[in-house]
């Protein structure tokens, strides 16, 4: 019944958007892609539902690549069943509990450990915060000229409620020597083929001692699911989710930078393109640097490009803004292409890391054509751009939303 | 000899499952039979669609020598040419 219910809300709000075609077990429902979207894009998606999800976004299916439909972004908080799944590498174990370890070493840790559950739960201060978690390429299937990749539209992130110990907790207990550099993370997925290279991230020191960086193990007041890295993830506010690696079994202080594709070739953005980004300098080569926090950016929720409405009645422009960690100074909305703006409300406030909602009404008094565009500004005051910031993986998509309504 | 036979048999089996998975299939064309020996075994196939049709020849002959250089992926050099032909050709920028 729920399930019916949303795909109907989905489909109702429909016009001017690019619509789907679907697999027989969903047929005669719509969803909502951006327009920006490639043909085959469009045309690839599905609405299906993975083991303990809600029907998502399919993208790929091996490794399992799930958005967010737009109707969960209605709240501050994403709920777990309708969390985006990303993976890069198809080799997903179930990790049984009871088998689970996290290990603690490298060359820059004075002694090695090893948790259980109950130990990192027993010998460390739990503790929550709220965080967005986003797809480096969210909204990469956006990109003009498109870029290749996973070709996601704007659900590739979420909302959560992360409840865990800190990571720096764990590293001091096992000493941090003076010449650490970096923290690297390994998961228990693998590839498929012993070729591949093993997903392994790593983030500098100072960012791993972070007080905000944890070892989670609940999301939203439950345990992970399978496809969110169940049991335990590294969650890193602010930064993008590459380096939120899930299944989490090995931490690895390192006193020389971590090498490997998933450093070196991937999620990099060309040197200087993003100058207010925070720096990974172990990492930085003087023709690329690693992805690093999330650029300021938002969402509008409550309508659609191309939805039309009656003169008199009242328009509801809101959804959610987020950046990566400064927290959200203010949302403008512009009802006229961009020649005048006004501030939207800002909604309760769950912290920096999280989705802030915002609110703003308006009653045309003309029929006709609105375009109405959405700019958040953080609190160190960088905005969203007006034009793409464009670089070759297709990362950092925050370009102002341009959404056409008709008044008749 | 028997033994290889076999494995790649049980390869092509393996791979004509894979090759349809969620119901998803490529189009039916040349080429499309190195695309499915030398691809799924890493990954499904509508990663092709999901990403069509923009790139043209260069960016399709780019992915695929990124999947091999960059991901380890084990394709056959022989096999290059025909799987960039059909890429181009069936998912490619016209």
């Amino acid at each position: 019944m729920r399930r019916r219910q949303f795909l109907g809300a989905g489909g109702a709000a429909l016009s001017a958007v690019a619509i789907a075609e679907f697999s027989p077990a969903v047929a005669r429902t719509r969803l909502w892609q951006p327009d920006e979207l490639a043909d085959g894009t469009v045309e690839s998606a599905t609405l299906e539902a993975l083991p303990g999800k809600v029907p998502l976004i399919k993208r790929s299916y091996r490794p399992p690549n799930f958005e967010t439909p737009i109707e969960y972004f209605r709240t501050e908080f994403t709920p777990n069943d309708a969390f985006f799944v990303r993976w890069h590498l198809s080799g997903i174990p179930e990790v049984n509990l009871r088998d689970w370890h996290l290990k603690v070493g490298g060359d820059a840790a004075d002694r090695g450990a090893s948790y259980d559950m109950a130990a990192l739960r027993r010998d460390f201060e739990v503790v929550e915060l709220a965080a967005v978690c986003q797809c480096s390429g969210n909204r990469r299937g956006m990109f003009q000229p498109h870029v290749a990749g996973v070709e996601w539209g704007v659900g590739a992130m979420g909302n959560a409620r992360w409840k865990g110990v800190r990571l720096r907790d764990v590293l001091n207990k096992s000493g941090v020597k003076p010449g650490a550099r970096e923290v690297a993370f390994g998961g228990a997925d693998g590839p498929a083929v012993a070729t591949t290279a093993d997903f392994v991230k790593s983030i500098p020191v100072e960012k791993a001692l972070d007080e905000s960086t944890l070892i989670a193990f609940e999301m939203n007041g439950k345990a992970l699911p399978h496809l969110n890295g169940f049991p335990a993830r590294l969650i890193v506010p602010g930064w993008t989710g590459t380096y939120w690696v899930k299944q989490l079994t090995d931490i690895d202080v390192r006193s020389t930078p971590q090498g490997g594709v998933w450093m070196s070739a991937a999620y990099r953005l060309p040197a200087g393109r993003f100058p207010a980004a925070d720096r990974f300098p172990t990492q930085e080569t003087a023709a690329t640097v690693p992805i690093t926090d999330i650029v300021v950016n938002s969402l509008v929720t409550s309508i659609r490009d191309g939805e039309r409405f009656h003169m008199g009645q009242a328009i509801d422009v809101s959804g959610i803004a987020w950046d990566g960690g400064r927290g959200i100074r203010d949302v403008q909305v512009s009802t006229d292409a961009g020649q005048s703006w006004r501030p939207a409300q800002l909604e309760r406030d769950y912290g920096p890391y999280a989705f802030r909602r915002f609110t703003h009404r308006f009653r045309p008094d003309r029929t006709g054509v609105y375009l109405v565009m959405v700019r958040a500004y953080n609190k160190r005051g960088d905005a969203q751009t007006m034009e793409l910031v464009q670089n070759p993986a297709g990362y950092h998509h925050n370009v102002v939303q341009r959404l056409g309504l008709e008044v008749v | 000899m028997r033994t290889s036979v076999i494995a790649a048999a049980t390869l092509t089996l393996a791979c004509s499952a894979m090759a349809t998975e969620g119901g998803f299939k490529l189009k039916e064309a040349p080429g499309l039979t190195q695309v499915q020996a030398n691809c799924v075994a890493c990954h499904s196939l509508d990663y092709v669609q999901l990403n069509s049709r923009f790139l043209d020849r260069k960016g399709w002959e780019a992915e695929v020598n990124k999947m091999v250089k960059v991901y380890g992926a084990p394709v056959k050099d022989a096999d290059v040419p025909a799987i960039v032909d059909y890429l181009t050709r069936e998912y490619g920028r016209q």
